[in-house]
């Protein structure tokens, strides 16, 4: 970057400088002029917007990359279909079989999977910027496994209906949020204290699933299951229209919050000081993200991992700080759509549910992280 | 409120009769500072006495319990945090650095009071940290992790940072702790040079006595919370004041290179604070 610098201010010279007032470039042989600070600004009349170029390609790659993903999940499997058929049968054009397999059974579940992903990677972002720690994922502190025994005590216990099991999801992982948080907090937010807390929890909470669902008459019992481990295999085009309503509206929120977030990132008192409180901020902000992971559980049941690994993805893609929220969304739907994938076609001719896939590859995952976090603790 | 009275008078910055402290803790009871303008105003005291306490009510982190800060002629509570983010800056004691930031992605954090939803980063931004950078002499360290840096290095980033957020009052909490003494000197030169060039005002914790003395043109010495003595450093460092303050019984010569007080501890006498034998046989 060469941005004429017509005056800089004398102030920005080291004090060795002095020495050398003709060397412009400073005593490193290298002004800062020269410094890639890795941002852009962009000025779109009055809009002024920092756009980190690798942030963006990445962007746009896994955009296209969820795309192909998602196309190539309906295309491929156990039954086979060309790309050509795919259009025929979306234009109306296709066999009675076709219209089943695609608009019936892949393509529904398909696009659950991208916006259940999406809803997720976002969750796990925002949960993982407030506590300071990857691990603060809405997956391990027991936020999906609590909005999950809301769903069960609305089925088993109120004995309500789908609709009400949804509902009860919501204000349980609402709930489960505000335990943890009030019993994290103190004299501000310790992220590590908040993780311990909440894997606590989500045990006690996992235990109390099983007990329902023990409780419960064979039927009933057998209709809940979908509670206890994620699901997408009957995945249909009923609730899509709320998700894509709720999940929209709650992305955009939560990208409205991506700047405080950035700040609120940095110690408390380091964020004040930027003229960023945090504590407001944190309650708006876990509000999002529960809701997010809470819509998820209640559309297909808890998937692990999806929260967790999303984000931690998503910065080694960009390369930036920050919560990375969209690209975290993107990878969070690319990473669903592709474990839906493997749940569906791996184990034919049965399918295992998502959840399992995703238990399994998180737990090697979180194993990874913890040993990681632990040598950084103890470096 | 008579507020205004602090516009025009050269102090844009002051607590006025505040009360600070933490839960049902109180630390200072009844404090009354002015920060005079264009000072360097240095705040020196033992360990624990309130310092960061202070500083933290003077940005507006801690909300006093009685008493104001007032800022620019109005009580400090009632700006928005970032407006005071405009007007005022603060390194604070302790930092957390993101997991894998940069450094140029750290320093360019200090711009966001300045930005909005529409204007989130501007050539103004991008030369604020370009400035930040080269002052504190981390141009080179700009695409670095911060985790990777040393104790030192870091210091010099958040400085930047603070820098960056470009305000003309500049609070500094222990500022040169972890530096060693050449970077040391060139962050007090650096301040030193805000204040003269750019009419700055800071204020900063410092522990070297020495160096506060041949810094400060505003000394203020805190003990138990309260201010003990303020002026310019000749006068408030005396033997009896570093006796009261630190309990530590030294002698006070003046300083061979600027001629400010030096203060020597002296050999084999016990520094026990709380003896007050040690004043007889002194
Ligand atoms: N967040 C806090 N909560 C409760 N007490 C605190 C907090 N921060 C500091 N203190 C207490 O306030 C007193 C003054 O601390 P501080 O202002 O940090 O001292 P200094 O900066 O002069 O070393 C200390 O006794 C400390 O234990
Ligand atoms: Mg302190």
């Amino acid at each position: 970057m060469t941005t004429p610098r017509t005056s800089p201010p004398p102030v920005g010279a080291p004090v060795r400088r002095r020495a050398d007032p003709a060397d412009p470039a400073g005593p490193s042989g290298r002004g800062a002029g020269a410094v890639d600070l890795g941002v852009r600004s962009v000025r779109i009349g009055p809009v002024a917007l920092p756009v980190a170029p690798r942030s963006v390609l990445v962007v746009v790659l896994l955009l296209a990359l969820a795309v192909v993903v998602a196309v190539c999940s309906v295309l491929f499997g156990e039954i086979q279909m060309g790309f050509p058929r795919l259009v025929a049968t979306l234009s109306g054009e296709g066999s009675a079989f076709e219209d089943y397999l695609v608009m019936d059974s892949r393509l529904p579940r398909v696009v659950n999977a991208l916006l259940i992903g999406l809803a997720l990677g976002m969750s796990g972002s925002i949960f993982q910027t407030i506590s300071r720690n990857p691990l603060g994922s809405p997956d391990v502190i027991g936020f999906e496994t609590g909005a999950s025994t809301g769903g069960l005590v609305a089925l088993l216990v109120l004995g309500s209906g789908f609709a009400g099991a949804s509902v009860g999801a919501v204000i349980g992982g609402l709930a489960t949020a505000v335990v943890v948080y009030a019993l994290a907090l103190r004299n501000g937010l310790d992220g590590l204290r908040l993780v311990l807390i909440g894997v606590g929890l989500g045990a006690l909470l996992l235990s109390v699933n099983s007990m329902l669902i023990v409780q419960a008459d064979v039927y009933d019992a057998q209709e809940a299951g979908g509670w206890l481990v994620g699901n997408l295999a009957g995945a249909s085009w009923d609730g899509v229209g709320w998700l894509v309503v709720t999940v929209s509206v709650l992305c955009l929120a939560a990208v409205g919050l991506s700047r405080p977030l950035m700040i609120a990132e940095l110690a408390d008192d380091s964020a004040a000081g930027l003229g960023q409180r945090t504590d407001r901020l944190r309650m708006v902000a876990i509000a999002v993200g529960v809701l997010l992971s809470s819509i998820a559980v209640a559309a297909a049941g808890p998937i692990v991992f999806v929260a967790l690994s999303a984000p931690q993805i998503a910065r080694r893609l960009t390369g930036a700080s920050g919560p990375n929220l969209v690209t975290s969304g993107l990878t969070g739907a690319v990473v669903l759509v592709l474990a839906d994938h493997a749940a569906r076609e791996l184990f034919q001719p049965r399918q295992v549910p998502v959840g399992v896939v995703t238990g399994l590859i998180g737990g090697a995952f979180l194993a990874w992280l913890l040993t990681r976090e632990w040598r950084k603790g103890h470096a | 409120m008579s507020t205004l009275s602090g516009d025009g008078t050269g102090q844009r910055l002051r607590a006025e009769a505040v009360t600070l402290g933490y839960d049902k803790r109180v630390i200072s009871e009844d404090l009354t500072l002015a920060v005079p303008d264009g000072s360097f105003t240095v705040i020196v005291g033992a360990n624990g006495c309130g310092k960061s306490t202070l500083l933290r009510g003077l940005a507006r982190l801690l909300k006093p319990r009685s008493g104001a800060v007032h800022l620019d002629g109005q009580a400090i509570q009632r700006y928005s945090s970032k407006e005071v983010a405009r007007r005022l800056g603060l390194l604070p004691q302790a930092q957390v650095a993101p997991d894998g930031i940069t450094v140029a992605d750290l320093v360019a954090r200090g711009r966001y009071p300045h930005q909005s939803l529409l204007r989130q980063w501007t050539r103004d931004d991008e030369e604020a940290v370009r400035e930040a950078l080269a002052a504190t002499d981390i141009g080179d360290l700009a695409e670095r992790l911060v985790d990777e840096l040393s104790g030192g290095q870091r210091q010099r980033v958040w400085l930047a940072m603070a820098l960056a957020q470009r305000t003309e009052i500049l609070l500094l909490d222990e500022p040169t702790t972890y530096l060693d003494i050449a970077h040391q000197v060139e962050v007090l030169d650096l301040c030193e040079r805000l204040r003269t060039e750019r009419g700055y005002t800071l204020v900063a914790v410092l522990h070297d006595l020495n160096l506060a003395c041949r810094y400060a043109t505003h000394l203020v010495a805190m003990k138990d919370g309260g201010v003990v003595a303020e002026g310019s450093p000749a006068d408030v460092i005396t033997e009896e004041l570093v006796e009261d303050v630190y309990g530590l019984a030294c002698r006070v010569v003046p300083d061979p290179e600027c001629g400010t007080p030096l203060v020597i501890p002296r050999k084999n006498v016990s520094t026990t604070p709380s003896a007050p034998s040690e004043e007889e046989t002194r």
